[in-house]
């Protein structure tokens, strides 16, 4: 078990990582090259920096425009159709309840006491399912993968799986989407990408983008050739199912044929069709909804976390399901090793990282999941001093989101500090990790970005031919990209964009795990 | 090579025999749970809940209910039967309002109804049995009116009862037509592999959803019938049978009898139980119909060889057959590593790879056939729109579809001695070449009637490129062609279009112009001009033009799975091929797959055709086939960015035009 004891000390504060060369994190100034060597390859990766001050203020801050018009009273039948649409039957019963028209008390009456059922029914529903109650902002928020997805910047981020290009979601609710061949940077607008808390490249496609919004799907069809940087709303495709809002998640399918998609407050998960906008739901019951999808590398099997201390590993061929209660909260984030032969995940409250691993698939074992019969811890990441230089530092706590690379050599995991103690820092650690023949977890040394940054969302380059490389979305607005340079010792890159399949392959011929684990 | 029909038809029953059967059991299974909720909800009574309950467990056991639900299991195995006989899994798209009603009065679709409204008879007359109360009897005792003094019971018409019975038919009828009208005899193949419970419990809330909002539909729809004809079964029945009329009671066919509370919620839940029951059949056809099959790559045994997967392939079994083989090669191409190096071995002895032969080919053919066809309906639609000029119209890279022919041929005929005939081609060339030589010539094409002249065209332009491999369901295609370009014909300038599609038979004909064809040619024209201005006419004749477009692409979805298998496949031979005999066709799946990908780009371009698919609202009944031609844009590109990704530079080792090259390159560079 790897512990954060065993960790390098962190950088001196003022330094900032900026690549892993020779077995070592090497810190620096900005202004400090890479070597000569490496420097083609980031030539071309733009580092951006969208601070807040420079996006366009936006009208959220106001619900609606209604302050800016004189105030007019409508009729109470007028004011009922619009609480209809835009809240339902209980904005209805609100309306009428509070209505100043004299006549209909009895009405009034009927409609107060069922307000006052459905308020009770809700608690109960809320009492089983507390996130229930959130407002929809809050439980993006609650469950979205980015740190402080409510304050920051930058809300979203996604690589393409392919190709160097990689999309960027605003708090301004705008996507911008870089791409290193080219200086266009088409900025997304629509009008119902609101809130947006996922997003997602189709695989083995040029540009199509899936955006989890509050509430529909997006699926944007950019043409990777076209100069426009401002593509119109009709290049995109509205995913929409009656109470399947808000999305939080989303997960493309390695075969680019299908997207899944799942809401907190749904306990349905989606599967999509995209090109034919059908859906077909996988229902099962408990656990109040799904906040995270993760689909393993080889396309077998998904992780899908539940607002509550119980998460499941689906199997993608018959779509049967294993279900793991955790003991002590939900599942908060989790990533597939390259042949989805295992799970690492962490659970809210525990600053441990739990591993599944689960037995080799073939093909013949239709509709089992095969998951070993408990998971065992990896890594602990309880609070930890270190003594430096320049003081005393603690770090440690619960993991927020994690990130493994896709030769899976590098896992990043982002830290969040002790709530409670002010000068625990939220922070990146990376781990170096071997697969196979047995899994192996070792520290390789915490990164640190420019003064005052925390960490919000990672990401790894999906296909970095010298090693790994490592996007870290700061909560200053900027992005930066950290190269990890080593030789692959596992898997050979024979394919040139370490294709999923060729990754499917290579799971299906290597061996069973020489030894079990705990 | 292929299977005789007598083996054919041993394998359709070996393979959906067992599966229909497995279907009715379950529905007659899940009928007394039917029954025994029916019974529960006819006896509601809010204002004695415990004396309800009791009443209708009481009801439960009776011998009445228990007939009732023998004779039910008689009508569900009737409805199953019509669904196993109606099913197909290639829709049939009506184009027209005029081809909607000639399918309606189709002696098969008649006698479809005529069955399905007796049996809805049959069922509302369970329902009622089972209401009891004053809808169960036809005939009841009453007392005239006029002498009540003397009272002599007499036998009334009860015409609660024969409202319940032709409400019964109507729902029949209706659901019969609704059957038709909504293509539910299409068996949809889902977009994931569930579980067949599963994929019940899913369905089943929306089936009673379904049923519910639908029944209340019929319910008004019969009410309204009655209402105004109401009256001529009655009296029908109350003559034959001799019974009276109770003079006492409103006739029903007035505003005041039909509104009765009692009578149109007993009719309604009648109505829901009859749709429930018949969907449930339906449901359950359907989901054991399309379960997936598992075919043997290879034999174990000899006489298992017909049943090998690349042996189905290539015979011409019955569609569906073809339907699960191809789905089957879809699943194993994506999960099954065994079964896939089970495809790439070679034969034992020879050392032939004859199970990849025979899959590629199949593969290959269907989506070169895809091919043809949509060259043949874009040539159609760009003639019926411009013909005066469409040479320019369709400049589509001319030599591309005439290479690919060449390739296909030679690959096929890779062992025969035919010389592969010059890349001519493209039907585009060879039908534009005469009406340069004679551009003036417009309506003076020789021929009497047009729809032959195309049938020989096309089954011409299918010809000589399978020709080896003259597959019957090619020609079996060949009058749908027909269809869709007379569809198009019919849009209006049928004048211009004709010459065209007849110049293929001009070419291997020179037959003068004889006085009399010209003349009734013209009449007919004229006839047709006049015709077309009719309004009444047009509004029968008028196509469609998204019917005619779903009908092109109505059995996508065999392309769309042989794409995926193949494409899957090649990608997985990367690694797992070792004797390299995927590379051997590579360079024909490749231009197969970008010629047809050419050919689709240019199909959504068309005028008339949208590029979103419709939104489909999650109902119960699948129009899934509206939309396959998206799908199969989708998975086209999705397959060739499978290839290309796995194989990467490697691709530029491959021969193929250059023009293709050009395309590689940019799906290598993702910028397609």
């Amino acid at each position: 078990m790897c512990s954060l004891g065993l960790f390098p000390p962190p950088p001196p504060p003022g330094d900032i990582t900026l690549y892993e060369f020779n077995n070592a994190l090497v810190c620096g100034h900005l202004y400090e090259k890479l070597p000569l060597a490496f420097q083609s390859q980031l030539a071309d990766l733009p580092v951006l920096s969208l601070p807040k001050e420079t996006l366009k203020a936006h009208s959220r801050l106001e619900h609606s425009t209604k302050p800016a018009f004189i105030h007019h009273r409508e009729s109470l039948w007028k004011r009922c159709i619009n609480a209809w649409r835009d809240v339902g039957v209980c904005g209805v019963l609100n309306e009428v309840a509070n209505a100043e028209e004299e006549a209909l008390q009895w009405v009034k009456t009927g409609s107060r006491y069922a307000l006052a059922l459905c308020h009770w029914v809700s608690s109960l529903h809320g009492s089983l399912f507390p996130h229930l109650s959130l407002t929809s902002e809050d439980m993006i928020a609650e469950f979205s993968q980015a740190v402080d997805w409510a304050g920051c910047t930058i809300r979203a981020f996604a690589w393409h799986p392919h190709t160097s290009k990689f999309a960027v979601a605003l708090l301004d609710d705008s996507i911008r989407v870089y791409n290193t061949n080219s200086a266009t940077i088409p900025t997304l607008k629509h009008r119902l990408q609101r809130n947006v808390a996922a997003m997602a490249w189709k695989p083995l496609c040029a540009s199509i983008l899936a955006v989890a919004c509050q509430s529909c799907v997006l699926v944007w069809h950019l043409d990777p050739t076209s100069l426009s940087t401002r593509p119109s709303s009709g290049c995109a495709q509205v995913l929409s199912y009656p109470g399947h809002s808000p999305v939080t998640s989303l997960a493309w399918a390695p075969s680019g044929e299908l997207l899944l998609s799942a809401s907190p407050v749904d306990t349905t998960m989606l599967v999509w069709d995209v090109s034919t906008e059908n859906c077909v739901q996988l229902q099962w019951f408990g656990g109040g909804g799904v906040t995270y999808l993760a689909w393993s590398p080889d396309g077998s099997k998904v992780l899908a976390a539940t607002p509550s201390a119980v998460f499941r590993v689906w199997e993608a061929q018959m779509w049967t399901c294993e279900r793991w209660p955790t003991i002590k909260g939900r599942c908060q984030t989790g990533c597939w090793s390259p042949d989805g032969s295992r799970l690492l995940f962490t659970v809210l409250g525990e600053s441990v990282i739990y591993s599944l691993s689960f037995s080799e698939y073939r093909g013949e074992t239709q509709g089992q999941v095969g998951g070993s019969k408990t998971a065992s811890i990896v890594a602990d990441l309880s609070e930890t001093t270190f003594e430096t230089l320049y003081g005393e530092e603690r770090i440690g706590g619960e993991v927020h989101s994690m990130a493994w690379d896709p030769s899976g050599e590098r896992l990043a995991v982002i830290i969040r500090g002790n709530p409670d103690v002010p000068e625990s820092p939220t922070v990146v650690a990376v781990f170096r990790t071997r697969n196979s023949p047995v899994f192996e977890l070792l520290p390789c040394g915490f990164l640190r970005g420019e003064r005052g940054a925390q960490p919000q969302l990672i990401a790894f380059h999906p296909c970095f031919k010298k090693g790994a490389l490592l996007t870290v979305c700061w909560s200053t607005g900027k992005i930066s990209h950290i190269p990890f340079f080593f030789v692959s010792a596992q898997l050979p890159c024979f394919s040139p964009g370490r294709s999923p399949v060729a990754a499917m392959a290579s799971a299906s011929v290597r061996e069973q795990p020489l030894f079990s684990e705990l | 090579m292929s299977a005789g029909p007598g083996q054919q038809q041993a394998l359709l029953r070996q393979v959906l025999g067992w599966r229909a059967a497995a279907a009715v059991a379950w529905s007659v299974l899940l009928l007394p749970l039917c029954t025994a909720a029916f019974v529960v909800l006819s006896g509601i009574d809010p204002f004695h809940p415990l004396r309800w309950v009791s009443n209708s467990f009481n009801d439960l056991y009776t011998s009445c209910v228990i007939f009732c639900i023998l004779l039910m299991s008689v009508v569900i195995l009737v409805i199953s039967i019509f669904n196993f006989e109606f099913y197909a899994v290639v829709p049939s798209i009506p184009c027209s309002r005029l081809a909607l009603i000639g399918k309606i009065i189709h002696p098969q679709q008649v006698i479809h109804s005529v069955v399905h409204a007796v049996m809805g008879m049959l069922v509302a007359w369970c329902a009622a049995v089972m209401t009891k109360g004053k809808f169960q009897f036809l005939a009841v005792p009453c007392t005239s009116s006029e002498s009540l003094d003397d009272a002599v019971p007499q036998m009334c018409l009860n015409e609660y009862h024969l409202f319940f019975l032709l409400s019964g038919a109507f729902m029949g009828y209706s659901y019969s037509l609704l059957y038709l009208v909504n293509n539910m005899s299409y068996l949809p193949f889902p977009i994931i592999q569930q579980y067949k419970y599963l994929r019940f419990r899913r369905s089943l809330p929306l089936l009673v959803k379904h049923s519910c909002a639908e029944s209340l539909y019929l319910v008004r729809n019969f009410c309204i019938a009655y209402y105004f004809f109401g009256y001529i079964p009655r009296v029908w029945i109350s003559t034959t049978m001799d019974l009276h009329i109770d003079s006492k009671l409103h006739p029903l066919d007035t505003l005041t009898g039909l509104l009765d509370l009692s009578l149109l919620y007993h009719t309604w839940l009648c109505g829901v139980f009859l749709l429930i029951t018949w969907y449930i059949a339906w449901l359950l056809f359907k989901i054991y119909a399309t379960e997936t099959h598992h075919f043997p790559v290879q034999a174990t045994f000899a006489e298992e060889t017909d049943q090998c997967l690349p042996k189905i392939l290539n015979s011409n079994p019955p569609l569906i057959i073809k339907f699960l083989a191809l789905q089957d090669l879809m699943l194993l191409s994506q999960y099954s590593p065994v079964r896939r190096q089970e495809v790439f071995s070679l034969s034992q002895p020879g050392g032939h790879p004859h199970n990849w032969t025979a899959i590629s080919k199949e593969c290959l053919s269907l989506l070169s056939d895809l091919t043809q066809r949509l060259i043949a309906q874009q040539e159609a639609a760009a003639a019926n729109g411009r013909a005066k000029q469409p040479a320019g119209e369709l400049k589509i890279s001319p030599q591309t579809p005439g290479a690919v022919v060449t390739e296909d041929m030679s690959f096929q005929l890779q062992r025969s001695n035919v010389i592969p005939r010059a890349p001519m081609p493209s039907l585009v060339k060879s039908s534009l070449l005469p009406l340069k030589t004679s551009p003036g010539s417009d309506v003076g094409t020789p021929f009497s009637s047009p729809a032959l002249n195309c049938k020989v065209g096309i089954l011409d332009l299918n010809s000589p490129w399978h020709g080896s491999v003259q597959s019957p369901h090619i020609m079996r295609r060949g009058p749908k062609l027909w269809t869709s370009n007379s569809d198009l014909q019919m849009n209006g300038s049928h004048q211009e279009s004709f010459p065209v599609l007849s110049v293929v038979r001009a070419g291997s004909e020179a037959v003068q112009p004889s006085f009399i064809y010209t003349w009734l040619q013209n009449k007919q024209e004229q006839i047709k001009n006049f015709l077309s201005k009719r309004v009444l006419i047009m509004y029968f004749f008028s196509k469609h033009p998204e019917a005619s477009i779903q009908a092109v692409f109505s059995d996508a979805q065999m392309h769309i799975w042989a794409l995926e298998g193949l494409s899957h496949l090649v990608a997985a031979s990367f690694t797992e091929d070792q004797f390299g005999v995927v590379q051997t066709t590579l360079p024909t799946i490749l231009n197969t797959l970008l010629t047809l990908q050419e050919v689709v780009d240019r199909h959504f371009k068309l005028p008339h055709v949208s590029s979103k698919p419709p939104r489909i609202s999650g109902s119960l009944v699948d129009t899934s086939y509206k939309t396959l031609r998206f799908a199969l844009r989708a998975s086209l590109k999705t397959a060739l960015y499978r290839i290309t990704t796995v194989f990467g530079e490697h691709l530029n080792a491959v021969q193929v035009s250059t023009e293709h090259k050009k395309r590689l390159q940019q799906f290598l560079e993702y910028k397609e």
